[in-house]
């Protein structure tokens, strides 16, 4: 599975192109590709071992996959599903669907490489993949907004591999070898030399500004904020997930281990990003700006429980990684949606827009819900137990933190859905339509994922969160 | 000259070099002293004894990519003399800390180097872990040629007229 997973859409790419075909053409094999993808982990007999099988025989690749991978491929492919249809909702010319598809491709390729190898560097490489594609697609729409945003990242994201790429060297030096096990035996080895950890501290740093965590999020909202609709949903929900966060998990989690040090850094770094996410997000204007800081805020979560420096807290996160995805997905589809009908995102300029549009409206707001951690949705659950592993770990003081700033998500949102779609309907809003069937057909699909995975926790945290993490 | 000497002349130069190369505001000469640092890097590896890490920092670092921003600025307009004096205070004063940052990064691995008790891996071992490195990194490749097909993929739909969107609907 794992090879065919990172062979496919590279091979798609090059029969998409030799010859050139059309940008709906491309489309729909993109969207194959994501149904195959969640098909392929339930489902290994249909196709992806056999292939795997054939490419294996001309290449050595050393990956794998576990429970993490899997969850990172399912979560990827749902939120490149809806995504890609977001923004065929959004394309008016099919040059521009033929380059967004195959961009798709090629961040996929880089996805499924991140999350199956185990080998610091190759991480590295496939980190700088899903960046090359991003920045790209960020710039899509050749707005100066756009450009500006992805010229942010591009920048940004640079210093993080500047970090990185020393840090592997310094790696490197020390282990005689770039693979997770070796890198983690030298650590246990060496663990107290300054060579050690200042490679330790770079990578995570480096990984941390991917993530765009407080305080190293200076790129997120532009790029978030300015990119074209479809692709905000692809970085919202997936990129900025897995190029910074599902990596630091499996370099915390494989590599460095925990140490007091590293559970303080993440413990403030995510505090510091629940908070001022938070209220930087009641103060903003536009629409996804307020969903790019919640994102902050959201990731602030994740890297705390991380910070609790235990399997449970491991599951916690990862469990968040998966339902941020759905909802804040959910949250983008929405915005595109609004976006597409009143052409504008200034929730000012909104008022009463549930009436003309109750789908989008009753989508919205299941998922501010599920994000404040509201039950019975998912991202009460996850929450819940972000809450209970640094309560267990001993750190009281910061679960009690998580729970107060539910409450400033729960305030902020509340505020947006109130602004944009309760109260009186704006009389310039009058003409507003429902949007088209393909966004609310994936606003109703996110919703439903985000109801189902509230109501049958159980069963996703005993197949697939903690085997991943070796609890059971 | 021994070769201590001869590492702390390099080095000096390649710091003096990167300096001069973020602080040119004529952007071509900045890609050719960048050029120099990256001549340079190749010359220190050589000494290192990492001949392959060298020849590929100077065909590459030092050739092609001097060969690729050269092309790109040889498109783009000149700054008028007036920007060109404009820009250069706003140069200077963007780079006022990069002098105290370079000197706190040369005390930081100063440091770094005298309070280690770790001994690098020797060179026997080192070309061992090279060649492991050069014949098991197939995966890298892959994920190499991809970064190279999107970089093909952000040229076209970047830097494509405008006029090429009009196509089919």
């Amino acid at each position: 599975m794992t090879i065919s997973l990172i062979f496919v859409p590279i091979i798609l790419v090059i029969l998409l192109n030799i010859p050139r075909l059309s940008g709906k053409t491309a489309y729909y094999a993109v969207l194959a590709f994501f149904i195959w993808q969640i098909l392929s982990v339930f489902f290994p007999f249909t196709g992806s071992q056999q292939l795997a099988g054939l490419i294996g025989k001309v290449f050595t690749l050393n990956v794998y996959a576990d429970g993490m991978s899997k969850i990172m491929i399912i979560s990827a492919a749902i939120v490149g599903f809806v995504s890609l249809i977001t923004s065929k909702a959004f394309s008016k010319y099919d040059s521009r669907l033929f380059s967004l598809s195959n961009l798709m491709l090629l961040s996929f390729a880089g996805i499924n490489g991140l999350v199956f190898t185990k080998d610091i560097f190759t991480m590295y490489v496939f980190i700088e993949v899903i960046a090359a594609a991003s920045y790209i697609l960020i710039s899509l729409d050749k707005k100066d907004g756009a450009l500006e945003g992805g010229f942010k990242y591009l920048i940004i994201s640079s210093i993080a591999t500047v970090m990185m790429l020393f840090s592997i060297s310094l790696f490197f030096l020390t282990a005689g070898s770039t693979g997770f096990a070796e890198i983690s035996t030298a650590i246990r080895d060496f663990g107290g030399n300054p060579v050690i950890l200042a490679a330790v501290m770079l990578f995570i740093t480096g990984l941390l500004i991917k993530g765009g965590v407080i305080p190293f999020h200076s790129w997120l909202s532009g790029a978030y904020a300015e990119a074209p609709a479809g692709v905000s949903v692809f970085l919202g929900g997936i990129i900025t997930k897995t190029v910074g966060i599902f990596a630091l998990i499996r370099i915390l989690y494989l590599v460095t281990g925990f140490n007091e040090n590293i559970k303080m850094v993440l413990l403030i770094t995510g505090a510091l990003s629940i908070v001022i996410g938070a209220i930087m997000a009641v103060t903003q204007k536009d629409f996804k700006r307020v969903l790019a800081y919640s994102s902050i805020s959201q990731v602030g979560y994740i890297v705390l429980a991380l910070g609790a420096g235990t399997a449970f807290g491991v599951a916690a996160a990862l469990f968040h990684v998966f339902n941020h995805a759905i909802f804040k997905s959910l949250l983008f589809v929405n915005s595109a949606a609004v976006e597409k009908q009143t052409g504008s995102l200034d929730v000012d300029s909104f008022g009463g827009l549930g009436y003309k549009m109750p789908v989008t409206s009753g989508t919205s707001a299941i998922a501010f819900l599920s994000a404040a951690g509201i039950p019975p949705f998912a991202g009460f659950w996850s929450k819940l137990l972000i809450i209970l592993a640094l309560w267990s770990a001993g750190y009281q003081g910061f679960a009690v933190l998580a729970v107060v700033a539910s409450l400033f998500t729960m305030a902020y949102f509340l505020t947006l859905q109130k602004k944009v779609f309760f109260g009186e309907l704006n009389p310039k809003l009058e003409n507003v339509r429902e949007a088209p069937l393909s966004l609310t057909a994936c606003a109703i699909f996110l919703c439903a994922l985000t109801i189902g995975v509230g109501l049958i926790f159980p069963y996703i945290l005993n197949v697939f969160i903690f085997p991943a993490v070796g609890i059971m | 000259m021994d070769l201590v000497h001869i590492h702390f002349l390099l080095l000096s130069l390649l710091v003096i070099f990167s300096i001069l190369a973020a602080l040119n505001i004529r952007i071509i000469k900045a890609a050719i002293l960048l050029a120099v640092v990256s001549l340079l890097t190749a010359l220190i590896l050589f000494l290192l004894e990492t001949p392959l890490a060298a020849i590929f920092e100077l065909s590459v670092c030092a050739g092609l990519i001097t060969v690729i921003f050269i092309s790109v600025i040889s498109l783009t307009n000149p700054l008028t003399r007036e920007e060109r004096i404009e820009e250069k205070a706003k140069t200077l004063k963007r780079f006022v800390f990069l002098p105290g940052i370079v000197l706190v990064c040369a005390a930081a691995f100063y440091m770094l180097e005298n309070s280690t008790n770790f001994i690098p891996i020797g060179a026997s071992e080192i070309a061992v872990a090279q060649e492991g490195l050069w014949n098991s990194r197939q995966f890298d490749l892959i994920g190499q040629i991809i970064i190279i097909l999107a970089g093909v993929f952000g040229v076209i739909v970047l830097f494509k007229d405008n006029k090429d969107d009009g196509g089919k609907k």
